[in-house]
């Protein structure tokens, strides 16, 4: 991973955003002044453990629902959506 | 796709670091996965700022012949010898610019080490789900993932070494450091204070980082009890003893110390001693062939977390005589282990912090009065669903333990949100099946080349 320290742009709900190499889509969003998802209430959610665990991140990343977004670092042309419900049909994990 | 190695580590924080290059370097062939972007874990989060001992670590790993799967999650042990692990579909691959690539893959071991780390605790308070209220690690880890801090009003607050550490680096960042509030007394800090001079490089360090906030800020028996706001946070009520006062603020870090990721030990069906998992002095687990070392054993920091890497590492690749000069030096340590448990233990009256409308389970938005009318864990889950979204209990999990005293009953696969198609996966192709007979049986000391 020797790329340039060139800055990366991505979009978040379809405005432009210019971030560092090693920025989290997370920081992005946030830096965009979204809220991450949408609550099964209706409640506006943003991070809250920062590594993985919460699954408030959560956005919608090239059209993928559900991606965290804490975990994955923004690479050119990403298209984020945030705001997506709660509804998780992609997930089989209801455990019991 | 299923490849094979003599020894899997699982998580690349410093205990998982440190067994894989302990197990490389003995001349295993050895694998490292992790469900984070970079490796480091969560205290050496963005290598570029990691401290000079953290460098030196992650340059040893890079010196070995190490497989590192960074982006992967432990979803499933599908049968002895095997773990099954998912990539996050969003992240890029390296070089090519842009995913989405979805992929999933069994990792066949001789040798588990388990390294999966700890998460902080969270309370339920009225406010607490408005965005911009995040964990004290959980802040610190956004501002290390890109987060600009500079200028903001920050209100650091909940239990443990964590959150002066935080406050420090966040003011170092050109964060404005309001307060930082310590839920446990001064006399219970006094007490740990007075065995940490056993350790004089943590006091120093805990002076230093006071330092930098500046000490009028540090305050104890110290706690939030709302945050304000509608879309967004905009204030918080904090409470110390009989005084409540209001400050405006852009974040509120709060975090009630950690709590071990036990997840995959308990599918494992590794034995847990007080919530932690049990392994004798050289990291061994209950489970035959399967390790386990750093905070999930019990919460003691970054040095205790390379010892017992280091252990974990040298034992899992055979070198038990080396494992045993450190398995003395790692005895002298648990002191410290004990000293922060009792100096974290949560005050009683944080119990009563969340109303009847306060949301505990922030998955399903379940609310406190709900669960009040619950008997117990199970019951909570299947009268309310709490604990059955996304997070599966992670987050309320740790928080009704503490508010209600219920503990996890039992835990099925998979262990993080899976893609069906991945649950899904087609039984393995003949030649791996051959290989399952030698898994579960004795560990070959045989050195084999990398596969």
């Amino acid at each position: 991973m020797h790329e340039k320290k060139q800055d990366i742009s991505l979009t978040v709900n379809g405005a432009a955003v210019t971030v560092s190499p090693g920025t989290t889509v997370a920081a992005a969003v946030a830096m965009a002044g979204a809220a991450t998802r949408t609550s099964v209430s209706g409640e506006p959610r943003g991070p809250l453990c920062g590594m993985g665990i919460c699954f408030e991140c959560r956005v919608t990343i090239d059209g993928i629902p559900h991606q965290r977004s804490c975990q994955i670092l923004c690479a050119p042309g990403l298209a984020v959506t945030t705001g997506s419900g709660a509804v998780a049909p992609m997930e089989a994990a209801r455990t019991p | 796709m299923t490849e094979s190695f003599d020894i899997l580590v699982v998580g690349a924080g410093p205990a998982g670091i440190a067994a894989a290059v302990r197990a490389a370097e003995a001349g295993r062939s050895v694998a490292l996965l992790d469900d984070n972007p970079a490796a480091g874990g969560q205290i050496w989060r963005s290598g570029a700022h990691a401290p000079a001992h953290a460098r030196a670590w992650l340059a040893r790993l890079e010196s070995r012949d190490v497989l590192r799967k960074q982006g992967w999650r432990v979803i499933d042990c599908p049968e002895a010898g095997v773990v099954r692990a998912e990539r996050n579909p969003g992240q890029p691959l390296p070089g090519t610019g842009k995913g989405p690539i979805e992929q999933i893959a069994d990792f066949r071991y001789q040798r588990l080490i388990l390294a999966t780390g700890a998460r902080e605790r969270f309370l339920p308070f009225p406010g607490w789900t408005l965005p911009n209220v995040m964990g004290a690690g959980g802040l610190d880890a956004m501002v290390r993932g890109g987060l600009p801090i500079g200028g903001k009003r920050v209100v650091v607050a909940g239990t443990g070494p964590l959150l002066l550490a935080v406050a420090a680096h966040l003011a170092q960042r050109g964060a404005k450091i309001l307060a930082v509030c310590e839920q446990a007394s001064m006399g219970r800090l006094m007490s740990f204070g007075t065995r940490m001079l056993s350790e004089p490089g943590k006091l120093w360090q805990g002076l230093g980082y006071s330092l930098a906030i500046g000490p009028m800020r540090f305050k104890t028996g110290c706690w939030p009890v709302m945050a304000h706001g509608q879309d967004r946070l905009r204030a918080v009520t904090l409470r110390q003893g009989a005084k409540r006062w209001v400050i405006e603020c852009d974040y509120l870090a709060c975090g009630f110390h950690l709590v071990p990721n036990t997840e995959l030990a308990a599918l494992l069906g590794c034995r847990m001693q007080d919530g932690f998992v049990a392994t004798d002095g050289q990291m061994r687990t209950s489970v035959p062939n399967v390790f386990c070392a750093g905070e999930p054993t019990g919460i003691g920091g970054v040095d205790v977390s390379l010892l017992e890497g280091e252990i974990a590492g040298l034992a899992a690749a055979g070198r038990v005589d080396h494992a045993r000069e450190l398995a003395d030096k790692r005895h002298a340590r648990r002191g410290f282990v004990r000293a922060l448990r009792q100096a974290c233990a949560l005050d009683p009256q944080l119990r009563s912090l969340a109303a009847d409308d306060t949301l505990v389970c922030r998955c399903e938005d379940v609310g406190y009065g709900r669960l009040r009318e619950c008997s117990s864990w199970r019951e909570a889950k299947l009268h309310t669903r709490c604990g059955m979204g996304s997070c599966q209990g992670r987050i309320c999990g740790a928080a009704a333990e503490f508010l209600f005293g219920w503990g996890a009953e039992s835990i099925r696969p998979p262990i993080f949100p899976a893609r069906v198609a991945s649950l899904a996966m087609l039984p393995q192709q003949p030649a791996t099946v051959s290989g399952s007979r030698e898994a579960a049986g004795e560990v070959s000391h045989t050195i084999k080349e990398t596969a």
